[in-house]
């Protein structure tokens, strides 16, 4: 996967998650471009379209967009299976997951999201198992006496 | 896990702001108390800042201040300072920022953590956004976290080399034996890990791939046993289990069954399994079902397991679900070539979905259509894609109508269909039709010579209709020009008669001429084909002068030229009018004026210089605007491959054909000076001036090579130095420039220069060449430049 979009109705970036090296000026123009290209399709259109020369893959859930964009050779099919794996594990997580949660927790999704994919690939295929380990590491966040045991230890 | 207050109340400030300036104006306050946080001492809130600050980078304000303090945070004890500092750092820290080096001594330390999920922050932030000197630094840590960690850490490890090789490619042989003995665990993200580093080093290197061949067997026992296993709930998604790792495993079989036999055999149960046994209701399981098509195709199946594979792909077809439509011809399209027929059978639902209101599926649609059209079936697609052309999205038109004009040309089963086709496609999308159509389609009119009269009927009824198609109304005029006698007779076999009087025709014209919507070349048109009429009717000859001599003085430099010269041709040639305007021959689809004259008009010019006194006018017709899609020598602007107004050279081109067929009588009788030029000759000179001459042969290497080798040399009394020749080529043709023989011409062609070119015209797009000359000779400095348009022993397409 080169980068996954998360925006709104109105063209609203919620997340986005670069795999790819590119300056800001080109990301901000990519992202300018294919929330345009997406909010103008109609509801019923196809959930791939050939953008550029990559494959996008998107599908709407709610009021967000969810968008991806995978190399020639991925299968299109299996991205939109882990799109909806993403958006289960947010449910999952914040408990019937809206626009809202999203937006004020923006930085947790970025958590379970790096929990999810890495490097643009899946790293896990359960989702109990990706749910497991946001859950310890938070509680790591949490607990205190963790924080002061914690020292870079080379082995 | 707690939200962090004072980045929901900064973010609820933002919301609330109800213009965008309000909301600038909240922005840069708390950008400001940020920046006056990030100097100050540690404090408890350092992460909530790096997090505000992240929300704010992420509305598209800028946030580079905040980069250092990523690097500091990176370094913390604290874990929730990590996490985020190594979020930040993913954000704003990509590899062209010279501060991302800075993480890379932390990253190393992380990696070795105690605790698993710094471990797993580090590893992820370097798969994200690690350039290649951190990739190459770390490489050896990630070695070893493949071997020996736990899986959580392993499977992390694992997507980590992935990234490490794409980004330094030579890596991949120091990850090769720790991924052969990943696959053998049996915890399904360490082995998905696996299977993608698998597949990223058999693509990179066929060494690798030849020695992962050997795990066929292995991959071919897992998949038997995610497919065969009952339900597990960890992996089961409607009924699949774990269907990413059957697509990776599924792929990583592709590239090794790929060209190998052995391998082929050894998954082709497994695949027949596979295409039978998954249920096909949910997408997830067209998802694997893809996949395995995919493969099948790719490898060296069986038949039998073809014609499976290409069955679900006809299911797919059929399948309410946009997507699999749409997936399914993206797959057809790869095999049309190979399976022609197994495709041919669905094309009936393929042109249906031609009537997608959906824009990708249309072009799918589009291409495979293009692909599956045959002589058989040529009349019923012509009728779809030509049904299909007028409800066309503007993206595919230019498209649409050079695959419908290809088609046609292979497979029309007469002439009269040709050319009415071609008409259909100027009618509806004249606008969209590459440059060559109208010469192409004046050629084919010429050799039609029964259907003359039924053309120059109908095209002159559609340029009664609508004078906007440019390409349409070029060739109306020309064929009226051409065939105005015709018109005027009134009966035809295979129209309506009507009466059509020389008025009637010399309006029609008029009106072009006149008309804001015509262009330049159009007009050109317009005037030749009025002056050709001069010879055709009998009545209104002086109406015509008078059309003439008023464009004597047009701004147009082109349109005057020729206004004045035709005044000429009324005025001191008149004996010789008749003979000037005469019908035209038949032309030759190789012949070398078919295009463009300019290089058979150089020539010409050398050899007659005073007998050919009725092919100077024509001669000295020079192309106004050139199809300027070659790069540009002088400007250095690219101009793409668009139809250009410019077609006008296709007439003087014509005229100068007759004047060269004539001019061979004229050299038969002068004896002896190179008849050999005017025959397609191997060898074509393609400049002559200042007794510097340039001959071109060309020799085609394959369907796609040429090589052209440019001859120079010297025939005035000095010698010429520093003789220099660049080339320039469209746009898609690869050129390759030889070094030449060498850079002096001596006096009096002792000896000459040679430079071979090697062009590859993989789209095989017309192939034209400019070539700039640049020498010096007594001292000065000379430049020029030709351009050539025909290839000798090319078609006029340059293939």
């Amino acid at each position: 996967m080169q980068f996954m979009l998360l925006f709104s109705r109105q063209g609203k970036l919620r997340l986005q998650k670069w795999y790819v090296p590119l300056s800001d000026k080109e990301k901000k123009k990519i992202t300018r471009e294919l929330v345009q290209t997406v909010l103008a399709r109609k509801p019923k259109m196809c959930s791939f379209l050939e953008w550029r020369d990559m494959k996008i893959v998107y599908k709407r859930y709610a009021s967000l967009y969810f968008c991806c964009a995978i190399e020639n050779q991925d299968n299109e099919l299996i991205t939109l299976e882990i799109i909806h794996r993403y958006v289960e594990l947010l449910d999952k997580y914040f408990g019937s997951v809206c626009e809202l949660d999203i937006i004020f927790n923006f930085e947790k999704a970025y958590f379970i999201l790096d929990e999810f994919l890495l490097g643009g690939e899946a790293q896990e295929t359960s989702k109990k198992n990706v749910l497991k380990a946001i859950e310890q590491a938070d509680l790591l966040q949490e607990n205190i006496d963790f924080q002061m045991r914690l020292f870079a230890a080379p082995s | 896990m707690s939200p962090s207050v004072p980045l929901q109340e900064m973010i609820r400030a933002i919301r609330s702001a109800r213009t965008q300036c309000e909301e600038r104006g909240v922005i840069q306050r708390e950008c400001a108390a940020i920046r006056a946080q990030f100097r100050q001492a540690d404090n408890g809130g350092r992460s909530h800042n790096l997090a505000k600050l992240l929300y704010v980078h992420m509305l598209g304000y800028p946030a580079h201040f905040g980069q250092m303090e990523c690097v500091r945070m990176i370094a913390s004890p604290r874990y929730s300072e990590k996490r985020v500092g190594y979020l930040g750092a993913m954000m704003l820290l990509d590899e062209k920022q010279d501060a991302s080096l800075l993480i890379t001594n932390s990253i190393k330390n992380d990696l070795s953590h105690s605790n698993q999920y710094v471990q797993s922050l580090a590893l992820c932030t370097l798969a994200c956004m690690g350039s290649a000197e951190m990739c190459r630094d770390l490489a050896p840590e990630i070695d070893r976290l493949l071997r020996a960690s736990n899986s959580y850490i392993k499977k992390k490890a694992a997507l980590c080399a992935v990234h490490i090789v794409r980004k330094v490619h030579d890596l991949g042989e120091l990850f090769a034996p720790a991924a052969r003995s990943l696959l053998a665990e049996k915890n399904h993200g360490v082995l998905h890990g696996a299977v993608v580093l698998i597949i990223e080093l058999c693509e990179r290197n066929p060494e690798t791939l030849e020695r992962f061949r050997k795990t066929v067997p292995d991959l071919v026992q897992i998949m038997k046993g995610l497919v065969l296993s009952g339900y597990s709930p960890e992996h089961d998604v409607a009924g699949i289990s774990d269907p990413f790792l059957q697509v990776r495993i599924l792929r990583l079989l592709r590239i090794l069954g790929h060209n190998n036999e052995g391998a082929s055999d050894a998954m082709n149960d497994l695949l027949a399994q596979v295409a039978t046994n998954t249920d096909s209701t949910k997408t997830v399981g067209n998802a694997v079902l893809y996949e395995t098509v995919l493969t099948v195709l790719d490898i060296k199946s069986e038949s039998g397991l073809r014609v499976l594979a290409v069955n679900i792909l006809g299911r797919f077809l059929l399948n309410n679900d946009r997507n699999i439509r749409y997936i399914a011809m993206t797959s057809l399209q790869k095999i049309v070539g190979t399976d022609h027929n197994a495709v041919q059978r669905h094309r009936g639902t393929i042109v249906d979905c031609l009537k997608d209101q959906d824009a990708s599926v249309k072009r799918r649609a589009l291409e495979l259509s293009l692909a599956l059209v045959s002589a058989s079936n040529i009349r019923s697609m012509m009728k779809e894609l030509l049904l299909f052309l007028s409800s066309c999205p503007a993206e595919l038109k230019a498209h649409s109508t050079s695959g419908i004009f290809n088609a046609a040309e292979r497979y029309a089963p007469s002439q009269r269909w040709h050319i009415d086709t071609i008409l259909h496609v100027l009618t509806t999308a004249g606008g969209d039709v590459r440059d060559e159509t109208v010469p192409n389609l004046i050629q084919l009119i010429t050799n039609a010579s029964e259907l003359h009269c039924y053309t120059v009927h109908k095209l002159y009824r559609a340029l009664l209709t609508d004078i906007s198609t440019q390409s349409l109304v070029q060739v109306a005029c020309w064929c009226i020009g051409e065939y105005g006698d015709l018109l005027l007779r009134g009966e035809c076999q295979e129209t309506e008669p009507v009466q059509v009087t020389e008025d009637d025709v010399l309006d029609a014209l008029e009106t072009v001429l006149q008309s804001h919507m015509s262009s330049p070349a159009t007009r050109g048109f317009a005037l030749t084909a009025t002056m050709k009429l001069s010879t055709r009717i009998t009545e209104n000859v002086d109406r015509i002068r008078s059309i003439v001599s008023i464009y004597g003085s047009c701004i147009d430099v082109e349109l005057q030229q020729r206004a004045v010269e035709y005044n000429a041709l009324f005025k001191k040639y008149d004996h010789m009018r008749a003979a000037v305007l005469e019908r035209m021959p038949v032309i030759e689809k190789n012949s070398p004026g078919h295009t463009n004259g300019e290089s058979m008009g150089d020539a010409i010019k050398d050899i007659q210089p005073a007998k050919m006194k009725q092919g100077e006018p024509l001669l000295a017709l020079q192309p106004a605007n050139q199809v300027c899609d070659l790069l540009d020598l002088l400007g250095g602007s690219e101009e793409t491959l668009q139809p250009s107004p410019a077609t006008g050279p296709a007439v003087p081109g014509l005229l100068i054909n007759t004047a060269s067929t004539a001019g061979g009588d004229l050299l038969d009788l002068l004896g002896g000076l190179e008849p050999a030029l005017l025959a397609p000759a191997p060898t074509v000179p393609v400049y002559e001036n200042e007794g510097v001459t340039l001959t071109l042969s060309c020799e085609k290497q394959s369907d796609t090579g040429l090589t052209v080798t440019l001859t120079a040399s010297n025939s005035t009394d000095s010698d010429i130095s520093s003789f220099t020749l660049q080339a320039a080529v469209p746009k898609s043709v690869q050129l390759h420039m030889k070094a030449p023989s060498g850079d002096s011409l001596p006096a009096r062609g002792t000896a000459k220069v040679t430079q071979m070119v090697v062009l590859n015209n993989p789209n095989k797009v017309n192939l034209k060449m400019r070539v700039r000359i640049s020498y010096s000779s007594q001292g000065s400095a000379f430049q020029d430049t030709v351009q050539i348009d025909s290839f000798p022993g090319l078609n006029a397409a340059g293939h």
